[in-house]
């Protein structure tokens, strides 16, 4: 079995299909992690490059541990300022990559669109790893295998995703991703933050945190973009945390059984107080954990597609 | 002596040229089968089975139709300063192509067009084109910087048409209250890019769904809007000549349409790409749909489409933006804006008939008589005594928008591979032919 298509670009153009494929085959790379010899020779000889152009700790380890234990040999190619400042554009930067003979080139990016313009050039399989206010991928299908685990089923579930929607390209993903599966979306967060037209996309909009938590099973924390407050986006990280933050008294409007998630890293006190990022509803490490098998599920996937 | 005179008048003159048996269409005055007359460069005279001496230059134009030269209110040459995108010699030469014989260029060049010495510049290296006839548009303020007014009667005297900021837009309102009052000694109409750069600030494409699928900083309708209301405002303050450039938004029509009505001094553009399009062209970040106003919804097209019926839109202009290769390669959100347009603005604005909203005449009187009266420049029109600017045109001939093939340098347009109908087959300026 393998996708049959080269690249992963956003959750929007797979089908249901494709989403269970991946999931059912990081179930297996999920029993390989837990062994004592983590490693299997699945891409001995294959080049992943990691080309991040924005800074990312967990997304580019996760990636490079997922290639390293599938023996690819793994690049990091990290520059926040990107070569854009020497004059070099996107693509040539990726065509030198390619000319080294890269199987996977992982791209994060701070412009949307960005891995489609690879996509279409390379002949490498163009991984997305955020691009800006567009989509994560992965993370949305580490989500979803996280909710796999935790909830069995995907079909009628509450979920609310609180906070900045409109720079959020994880809220995107997440957005494209449940709708495909039949869950039931409810996006909250200050009106300044709510993309226009969302509701088109098929969720329900909510400006008051404990209105949209009612009854839910999920709670998707969003991280703040703290360097938005101002004139911007909302007056003050106190007023945001006082109205958008999720305290444990507010987790007590959902489901008894809610699990809360968040795609890190966190602000502490912020959107997520610390007795609700510690307690037994948070899901948040376990998302971690999942990041890792569900991207060896999908460079596996792709490799097949060659 | 009356034998040799005879012959003396049915010799051909040097200089004249007959277009004979088309459909002559010149909006408002003539539209029927007939011949036109040109002689040195003027047209001398219309009608039916001119009776001309034997052996003159003769174009059949039957099964054509015969108009006037298209005349473009907003046309971006790039010279000086951007010659890689475009030069004056490249972007004459599209707009003979496109049917057009008269275009007006935006003084957004590097230096800005804001002095005499610039404007000269431009009709000097037009003149050297021997091609379309080019007025020059000057700028609002020096440099395009929003804060000083630039030398209206200078400008004009060195041959300006009109007066615009383009794409910066004038976000002071007292600035703009200033040029709109100062241009009025030099009858200079105002061209405002009606943009609250507050509103749009950091956005790519139009504030909606689409932008909100691709995650993309939108624009709103209302940036657009609020421009259009305060110089509408100022107009009538002042009893100068506004003229809002590519209308793009449902509300600016309507704005612009009640202020005709007030009996405000105010006239309007629209594009090509904003009546044909919306913002679901730019799905897949195709770069070649990024423009500045952006595509909007059909609701913004249907209104467009409706002011330009009723004649609250006086003219079609294409914005022809040049970008290189390059340039529109690139991320989406960096990419830059603008599309070309010269030479795909008849096509598409052929649609119009073919689809109802226009009669062929008001599509035409859109990019003939309608424009030149817009700024004044006594183009447009077919009557003898005119300058034989002159556009045949083949109604029903197909082709397909091939970028390799356009004789601009930009190549930067969403229409490749649409076919059209309705192609321009000659091109005369001054009764000389420019295109092919």
């Amino acid at each position: 079995m393998n996708l049959k298509r080269k690249d992963l670009l956003g959750i929007q153009d797979l089908s249901v299909e494709e989403i269970n494929l991946i999931l059912q085959t990081a179930d297996s790379f999920k029993e390989v992690s837990g062994r004592e010899i983590k490693k299997v020779p699945t891409l001995r000889g294959k080049t992943v490059v990691n080309l991040f152009f924005e800074p990312s700790t967990r997304t580019r380890t996760s990636f490079e541990l997922a290639a390293k234990r599938l023996s690819a040999d793994v690049i990091n190619f990290t520059t926040s300022t990107s070569s854009v400042v020497k004059g070099e554009t996107l693509l040539d930067t990726a065509s030198n990559i390619q000319a080294m003979r890269a199987d996977f080139i992982v791209l994060r990016h701070p412009a949307a669109g960005a891995p489609n313009i690879l996509a279409r050039a390379l002949q490498a399989s163009v991984i997305n790893a955020g691009d800006g206010g567009h989509e994560h991928p992965t993370q949305a299908l580490l989500d979803l295998f996280t909710l796999r685990e935790k909830k069995r089923e995907f079909r009628g579930l509450r979920i609310a995703i609180v906070g900045d929607i409109s720079h959020s390209r994880v809220a995107r993903s997440t957005i494209y991703a449940l709708n495909k599966l039949g869950a039931q979306i409810r996006v909250a967060g200050p009106p300044t933050m709510i993309p226009r037209d969302i509701e088109r996309l098929g969720v329900s909009v909510f400006y008051t945190l404990d209105d949209a938590l009612q009854g839910v099973d999920v709670i998707m924390m969003l991280r703040l973009q703290l360097e938005r407050q101002g004139i911007a986006l909302f007056p003050s990280i106190r007023e945001y945390a006082t109205c958008y933050g999720l305290t444990p008294e507010r987790l007590h409007l959902a489901d008894r059984d809610v699990i809360v998630m968040h795609p890190g890293p966190i602000n502490r006190g912020v959107e997520i107080s610390p007795e609700v990022a510690d307690s037994p509803s948070s899901v948040i490490l376990d998302q971690v954990t999942n990041g890792v098998v569900v991207r060896m599920a999908v460079l596996y996937l792709l490799s097949g597609a060659k | 002596m009356s034998h040799v005179a005879d012959r003396s008048r049915r010799r051909p003159r040097e200089g004249q040229i007959l277009i004979r048996g088309g459909r002559v269409i010149d909006p408002g005055h003539v539209d029927g089968v007939a011949d036109i007359l040109v002689t040195d460069g003027k047209i001398t005279e219309i009608g039916r089975d001119l009776k001309t001496p034997p052996g003159i230059k003769v174009l059949d134009a039957s099964s054509k139709l015969v108009v006037p030269g298209f005349v473009d209110l907003h046309v971006h040459l790039r010279e000086p300063g951007f010659e890689y995108k475009e030069t004056i010699k490249t972007g004459t030469a599209a707009a003979a192509a496109g049917g057009f014989t008269s275009i007006c260029c935006m003084p957004n060049t590097n230096p800005v067009n804001d002095t005499r010495a610039v404007t000269e510049f431009v009709l000097d290296r037009a003149k050297t084109a021997e091609s379309v006839h080019v007025f020059p548009i000057g700028a609002i303020t020096k440099r395009s910087e929003g804060k000083e007014l630039a030398e209206y009667g200078d400008l004009r005297a060195a041959g300006c048409v009109a007066i615009s900021d383009d794409g910066r837009p004038v976000m002071n309102g007292m600035v703009m209250r200033r040029a709109l009052e100062y241009a009025r000694a030099f009858d200079l109409p105002v061209v405002d890019h009606c943009e609250c750069m507050h509103l749009s600030e950091g956005g790519v494409a139009h504030e909606g769904l689409i932008a909100t699928k691709l995650g993309l900083q939108g624009m709103p309708s209302a940036a657009e809007d609020v421009i259009v209301a305060r110089d509408i405002e100022l107009a009538e303050l002042t009893g100068g000549r506004l003229h809002v450039a590519h209308v793009s938004t449902a509300g600016s029509v309507q704005m612009v349409r009640a202020a005709k009505a007030r009996g405000i001094r105010v006239t309007a553009e629209a594009c090509p790409h904003h009546f044909t399009l919306t913002e679901e062209a730019i799905d897949e970040f195709n770069t070649n749909a990024k423009m500045n106003p952006p595509l909007r919804t059909s609701r913004d097209v249907q209104a467009i489409k409706a002011g330009l019926k009723d004649g609250t839109i006086d003219a079609i202009a294409t914005d022809h933006a040049p970008h290189a290769a390059h340039e529109k390669q690139r991320e989406f959100e960096y990419a830059p804006f603008g599309i070309v347009g010269l030479e795909t603005a008849l096509g598409l604005s052929l649609l119009l008939v073919e689809e109802g909203v226009l009669t062929l005449e008001q599509m035409l009187r859109a990019l003939t008589s309608g424009p030149a009266e817009v700024f004044g420049l006594g183009k447009g029109t077919l009557r003898a005594g005119a300058d034989a600017d002159i556009t045949i045109v083949d109604p029903e001939a197909p082709w397909v928008v091939e970028p390799d093939r356009f004789h601009s340098k930009g190549r930067n347009t969403p229409f490749a591979g649409w076919k059209l109908k309705g192609r321009v087959v000659k091109t005369l300026v001054a009764g000389r032919a420019v295109y092919p």
